[in-house]
């Protein structure tokens, strides 16, 4: 007999509200549709209102999480659209804070779906960790989560070589104590059992539903838009983390050893840090159309903006990476079991402000 | 006007899509513009393979039906829903249609984004 449960949107594993109407067969989920619209801000509209230095702050808000990442790729469509030249150490030091919000986004995430299958001190110890990063963002930009660091033409804040020194010190910190966990996370059986052959989402499928960043990457593709070279990625040794079985664990794995690899990429920013300017000047106004993409903790966020000549741009088109993965989801739930709805669920770490804008 | 930009037309829109799926391109977004100078509307579709980008322009007059992609690019059920919700576009056959309630109220019956365009839906009537 068929069932139809509601899941979410409000759900203990949910951090944000998203409704799934499943489809259940006994415990097997046989279909499942999405119903959004719960955090619809409407925020892409705000354009005809905010000019765009202000829409810097606005994008910035589509989500607390990757703040700092959105105001960059707006930031870099609008420099491209005005032609902006935008200093060296500016390029750096936004490597070095996307890196930063990588690190806690990860971080914060591992936390969650180590709750969600019940490990709470896990969870804990995750969280922990975490504030390394959150201190790290306080300490050189005045705020934990929206750090308001980018600006059209380049970045508003500078750190000091004092800062430097520690800023190194408290990320060797964070991939010590990130790698004492490894084993635990990794290898426990309980997270195994949870996570191994759950929500398979198949490279084939992966790419023709559209899936990006560890979604895409859990599922063997080596695709990752910091390969693009975007600011000063094209400066830095970068490696994409790639996986292959296409599950939860999967996606578990490269989002734990995308915190190394975020690690070490502060790590080059620093050693390689220009001296020079924050920020270019410039007058012109906005006009044309551009796309830029950068690379989100949950992956590829791809902007689409058009400008009229004038200080309000014309459109304003955001592509999160969670709304990117809600066509996987939707192929990855039918055939599973009933209890392993939230955690295939958290898997694609949803953002769903993000989604909704 | 885009780097790898091609223009299509409602017809050589699904042949076009189909081609891009079977040579492997993945589907990045669907984007839409309102041209106010002549009432119509720019859908453009993103894609990408191999880290190069290239789209698809579709000019269209407001209130024409666009064929949807999702029978080829089913990730595009959400963006058309969303165009459909936001702009007004009149895509058809989408293979999930929320009919403009994927993020509107039943009650809301114009288009938000849009200056001169409504949802199409019938306007729910007040119980007496």
């Amino acid at each position: 007999m068929r069932t139809i449960l509601p899941f979410g949107p409000q759900h203990p594993v949910l951090p944000e509200p998203i409704h799934l109407k499943l489809v259940v067969e006994e415990e097997k989920v046989v279909e499942a549709l999405p119903n959004l619209g719960y955090v619809h801000r409407g925020l892409e509209k705000l354009t005809d209102i905010r000019d765009y230095n202000q829409m810097v702050n606005i994008v910035e808000r589509v989500c607390g999480i990757c703040s700092c990442i959105h105001a960059l790729n707006f930031c870099e469509a609008v420099e491209e659209m005005m032609k902006i030249e935008v200093p060296q150490r500016a390029h750096f030091l936004r490597v070095m804070w996307s890196e930063i919000h990588r690190i806690h986004s990860h971080l914060l995430w591992l936390g969650l779906f180590a709750d969600g299958f019940g490990f709470e001190s896990l969870f804990m110890q995750l969280w922990r960790i975490r504030e390394r990063s959150m201190d790290l963002m306080e300490a050189t930009a005045g705020n934990r989560v929206v750090i308001s660091t980018n600006i059209v033409g380049g970045v508003r804040k500078d750190i000091t070589g004092e800062q430097k020194t520690w800023i190194l010190a408290e990320i060797d910190k964070i991939e010590a104590e990130v790698r004492q966990l490894e084993k635990t996370l990794l290898n426990d059986y309980t997270v195994k059992s949870r996570c191994c052959g759950k929500g398979v989402l198949t490279k084939e499928q992966a790419h023709q539903l559209g899936a990006v960043g560890p979604m895409l990457r859990g599922s063997g593709w080596a695709q990752d838009v910091r390969m693009t070279g975007y600011a000063a990625y094209g400066q830095l040794d970068f490696e994409p983390v790639v996986e292959h079985d296409g599950d939860s664990y999967a996606r578990c794995v490269v989002r734990f050893r995308e915190v190394y690899t975020s690690c070490d990429l502060v790590r080059q920013v620093l050693a390689k840090l220009p001296d020079g300017e924050l920020a270019a000047k410039f007058k012109a106004k906005p006009e044309g159309e551009v796309w830029r993409r950068v690379e989100q903790p949950r992956g590829e966020l791809f902007y689409y903006i058009k400008g009229n000549g004038s200080k309000f741009l014309e459109r304003v088109r955001i592509r999160t990476p969670t709304f990117a993965n809600i066509p996987p989801l939707l192929a990855m739930l039918p055939g599973c079991d009933l209890a392993d709805v939230p955690i295939i669920v958290l898997s694609i770490d949803p953002c769903i402000s993000c989604t909704e804008r | 006007m885009l780097a790898n930009e091609q223009a299509v037309t409602v017809d050589t829109l699904i042949p076009e899509c189909q081609t891009r799926f079977d040579a492997g391109l993945r589907l990045v977004g669907i984007s839409a513009v309102e041209i106010k100078t002549d009432s119509t509307f720019d859908v453009l579709y993103h894609f990408d393979k191999d880290l190069q980008v290239s789209h698809l322009r579709l000019n269209v007059p407001k209130a024409d039906p666009v064929p949807s992609i999702s029978g080829v690019y089913f990730a595009a059920l959400l963006a058309e829903n969303e165009i459909k919700d936001q702009f007004g576009v009149n895509f058809q056959n989408i293979v999930i249609d929320f009919g403009c309630t994927l993020y509107l109220e039943p009650e809301v019956v114009k288009s938000p984004f849009c200056t001169f365009t409504f949802a199409k839906k019938e306007k729910v009537k007040e119980e007496a």
